[in-house]
């Protein structure tokens, strides 16, 4: 038995009929096709799936699609304004936060939320704030400093995005 | 001595910090990992798995699981043996089930696959499966699997009465018992390091497609080594069909691999093996507990070490011992003279010349495998047991353990060296190594105040490893898997207007070759990096070679890319003394042009030497601008490093502080600072994982009791240290590039020294070995065992 939901993503606005036990994770990359939300453990602890929901980060592989039914989703596919990186895109590249990139849009949608709550962090509390998310390449050195350059920056400059 | 770059940065050749060509892609969401892979017709697979370690099956009812809407096939042993499909070799010749027929051997084995319209009908199919097993008494202890009355397990092989694997020994026995028999002091210590997983974030799986028209099999799949499972999917299907110019293998983008993506799991087989009776692709993707359970684990040595030594502390000889648990059978990927891989590195960074290893390998009813965690063959198991007695020895006779090791060390002047155990060590410079990681953390200082701290009672320690990696595998003359030699490959095409596409037969899972590699040819040919396609993992495309592990990308691929490129040189160079009529002695190279010999307006940039290639070039010689080159590496090289850590042990708590880790590394020439920087923090932190979290526990009865990332612990940014890391540069002098590899020095060399530092700090105690993984629990059991915790 199917139900049928409306989910804004990325700010298009989609309508579909799912099983009432899809996951989240399954209908932002199968049904949707946006396969930048990966999916790296079965138990919600590696946070490869974060999006925005409604502005916070969830885990998508925590959540059934029916209970986002009328929610604004966001995805790293979003994060992009005008042809622009977003300045957590921009300072990953730069400081070298990613290797294998698996975990980079997981990590990039947790920290836009961290950042919302707590712009000037200490390096002390990225690292609590990204202990959501696990990486298996970087040893997060690069991560926690891409993200202090890109709090830095975006307390100078109005970032627009989707998120 | 620092490396100087010989390019300008609009060329970006070696030593350049260029940013990844790759991130645009990964940081957008665009990467293309297996999973992303989306197929017309696409069928799902999943697996039925066994829930008991040892156990007959005696039926498999697949009758309910076919009745699902949208379940196509279950596929068992029985079905794979009516094609001769149900066995396949490992790359270490050992051989394993497919999927069995009869007997399941580990928990979590795989015991059928459901191929269903969707994963969610697959998933409910694996559910209905109805498998009645006799579940019989595993043998768990590796020890007891060698009693004469352990059952024997391999019953599949002919003749096979006992669970004995293989012997490997090297060095002189009766020599080292002499030493030992004399000497002032002898240190022995039991160490074992634990059963680990490298759990790379993406999980394992693969998109088998089968073109019945065109009888073309493509498989994306996650793997390390494309071209080598070409060949064992060619060899181990060509009965059926499969000839080896119809498989195609790609290994996409990969989220990360650290040697778990170089075996050839069954999945892989059975999806190949549905999508060639079915006609249609067939997708599996597996869980994060699946590859926990049943993905190939690393380590599980048990070792007896022994140290000998003069009662001044000079190392006289190293005797050890091992037991290795293979589980169900050794699934290792190692050359193949070498079951122990590069274990009788085992000799470490200092001058003696008598040591004795053994290696014995028993079968158990664990989980197949013996793969590396992001090292090069057992080097970590190797490095851990010289290091931590290095520090027993220093204990015991009561000298300082940096003091000890700068007496030891093999000196500059000494390379190449040849170790007790008859290695070649290509260069380095301990000394420097260690001074330089003691003045950057400041170690007088630091003992000062450990000193005041013992005096309130407090726990802090300092810990040290200076190890020596071998990598690069391998001179084909003892480096083979399968047979196969072990050289890798570079191909080199520039195009008419100067741009280039260069193929490899390695594959990258996060390293970074699609900047590194065309930093290489950059600095070869002068063509900006920029202007160089990289491509790896397509074995239609590129050239053959084995893949990406054991650091052997830059010694192997980067070597043979060097060497293409100088190729492509030496052509650009006969061209350009036709073009400037003057003979091939009177040019002169600089990076990106060859100028004549005191006439440098006289010249020719590459670029235009390139589009004469095309256009213009001499009589007689062949058209195009192409190279390819199959490296074959003399040697191998042998990056080293000197590690200190600093922690401080809540003496109430048992909790390990991680204060600091200086890493100072010696990986020969640098292409990329900045990657390198970042491979050495990412394995830096799966170097902590198993020194303070990580381990697969067992119980008798074979059920894993840590499964899922529930409780198997990776670190996140709270259980990492800020790293801090620097160089000491002495090139390898037989790589072409002066470089030696880096990816694994970090995961090897940080062990040891944060538990030296955990023992460092508890030595008041009477303490002098920790067990890894050293968890605040077992420091407390030692706290209140010593009755300072009640
Ligand atoms: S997939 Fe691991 S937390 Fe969602
Ligand atoms: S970059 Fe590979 S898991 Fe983070």
């Amino acid at each position: 038995m199917k139900k049928e939901v409306t989910i804004n993503v990325n700010g298009t606005s989609y309508t579909e009929e799912v099983e009432p036990r899809l996951l989240l994770v399954h209908f932002i990359r199968e049904n949707l096709e946006l396969t930048g939300t990966h999916i790296g453990c079965d138990t919600s602890h590696c946070g490869a799936c974060t999006i925005l929901l409604n502005g916070d980060s969830v885990k998508s592989c925590t959540i059934f699609t029916v209970q986002a039914d009328g929610a604004e989703i966001a995805t790293v596919e979003g994060m992009m304004q005008d042809g622009k990186y977003h300045p957590l895109q921009e300072a990953f590249k730069e400081y070298h936060g990613l290797q294998c990139g698996f975990c980079t849009p997981g990590m990039l949608m947790r920290a836009i939320d961290f950042l919302k709550h707590n712009p000037d962090p200490t390096e002390e509390e990225i690292r609590w704030g990204i202990s959501s998310n696990l990486c298996r390449c970087t040893g997060y050195n690069n991560i926690v400093i891409a993200i202090e350059k890109a709090a830095e920056k975006m307390r100078e400059v109005e970032v627009e995005t989707v998120a | 001595m620092e490396f100087t770059c010989k390019t300008s940065k609009e060329i970006g050749g070696m030593g350049h910090s260029l940013k990844r060509r790759e991130d645009d892609r990964f940081i957008q969401g665009k990467g293309n990992y297996v999973d992303d892979v989306k197929l017309p017709g696409m069928l799902y697979m999943d697996i039925v798995r066994s829930p008991y370690a040892y156990a007959k099956i005696k039926s498999i009812n697949t009758e309910k699981a076919l009745a699902i809407d949208g379940v196509i096939t279950v596929i068992t042993g029985k079905d794979l043996e009516e094609h001769n499909l149900h066995w396949m070799p490992t790359f270490l010749s050992d051989t394993q089930m497919v999927l069995p027929t009869d007997t399941v051997m580990y928990q979590a084995q795989e015991v059928a696959c459901v191929i269903a319209t969707s994963r969610y009908i697959a998933a409910d199919a694996v559910e209905a499966v109805e498998v009645d097993y006799e579940p019989m008494k595993p043998v768990m202890d590796p020890h007891k699997a060698l009693d004469p009355d352990a059952p024997v397990l391999r019953t599949d092989k002919e003749g096979k009465k006992d669970n004995h694997i293989y012997h490997w020994e090297n060095g002189d026995r009766e020599k080292t018992e002499e030493v030992f028999k004399n000497a002032d002091v002898v240190v022995k210590e039991q160490i074992y390091l634990p059963r680990i997983h490298v759990a790379s974030i993406e999980t394992c799986g693969c998109v088998a497609d089968y073109q019945t028209a065109t009888k073309k099999m493509t498989v994306y799949m996650t793997t390390q080594a494309p071209h080598a499972v070409r060949t064992v999917v060619a060899l181990v299907a060509g009965h059926v069909g499969l000839s080896e110019e119809r498989i195609r293998i790609i290994s996409p983008d990969l989220g990360g691999g650290f040697g778990g993506k170089v075996p050839i799991y069954p999945g892989y087989i059975v999806a190949i093996t549905a999508t060639f009776l079915i006609g249609k692709p067939v997708k599996w993707i597996e869980d994060r507990t699946e590859n926990l359970q049943a993905d190939s684990f690393a380590r599980d040595y048990d070792m007896t070490c022994e140290l000998a030594a003069t009662k001044e502390g000079k190392i006289q000889a190293f005797r050890i011992k091992t037991l290795a648990d293979m589980g169900y059978t050794d699934g290792s990927a190692n050359p193949s003279k070498y079951p122990a891989g590069m274990f009788s590195i085992c000799t470490g960074s200092y001058d003696y010349s008598t040591a004795f290893a053994e290696v014995d390998a028993v079968y158990t009813n664990k989980p197949p495998g013996g793969i590396a965690y992001r090292c090069s063959f057992r080097v970590t198991e190797a490095a851990h047991a010289i290091e931590r007695m290095v520090d027993i020895l220093a204990q015991k006779i009561g000298k300082d353990p940096a003091e000890l090791r700068m007496e030891n060390f093999i000196k500059k002047d000494q390379f190449p060296y040849k170790s007790a155990l008859g290695w070649e060590y290509d260069s380095g410079d301990y000394h420097a190594g260690l001074e330089k990681a003691m003045n950057m953390i400041g170690y007088d200082e630091l003992r000062k105040e450990q000193v005041e701290k013992r005096a309130k009672g407090e726990y802090m320690g300092i810990g040290i490893c200076t190890f020596t990696e071998i990598v690069g595998a391998g001179p084909s003359k003892d480096f083979d898997i399968l047979g196969l030699k072990m050289f890798d490959s570079a191909e080199i095409r520039v195009h008419p207007t100067g741009k280039a596409i260069a193929r490899f037969g390695t594959k990258s899972q996060g390293q970074g070759h699609e900047t590194t590699y065309a930093q290489i040819i950059a600095e070869e040919l002068g063509i900006p990096a920029e202007h160089i396609t990289i491509e790896e993992g397509d074995t239609d495309t590129a050239p053959y070679g084995l893949g990406t592990y054991a650091s052997r990308s830059i010694a192997t691929a980067g070597a043979a890319a060097a060497i293409a490129a100088r190729k492509l040189r030496d052509k650009a160079r006969k061209i350009a003394a036709y073009l400037l009529e003057v003979s091939e002695e009177d040019l002169e190279w600089e990076p990106g042009k060859f100028s004549v010999k005191g006439a440098p307006e006289k010249s020719k940039t590459i670029q235009e030497l390139v589009f004469a290639a095309y256009t213009n070039y001499p009589p007689g010689m062949e058209g195009g601008f192409e190279a390819v080159h199959y490296y074959d590496p003399p040697n191998l090289t042998f990056p080293s490093g000197a590690y200190i850590c600093v922690v401080d042990i809540d003496g109430k708590t048992g909790a390990i502080k991680v204060r600091r880790f200086v890493a100072i590394d010696d990986c020969g020439n640098i292409i990329n600072p900045m990657i390198v920087q970042g491979q050495i923090h990412g394995g830096l932190t799966q170097g902590i994982a198993p020194a303070m979290y990580e381990e697969l526990i067992y119980d008798d009865e074979g059920n894993i009791l840590n499964g899922s990332f529930m409780d198997y612990l990776v670190p996140t940014a709270v259980e990492s240290p800020k790293w801090e890391t620097d160089h000491v540069v002495t090139p390898s002098p037989h790589h072409p590039l002066g470089a030696k590899g880096v990816a694994e020095s970090p995961t090897v060399g940080a062990p040891p020294a944060i538990v030296n530092a955990i023992v460092d700090a508890l030595s008041p105690l009477g303490v002098t070995h920790v067990e890894i993984p050293v968890t605040p629990y077992k420091v407390w059991k030692i706290l209140k065992e010593k009755g300072v915790v009640d």
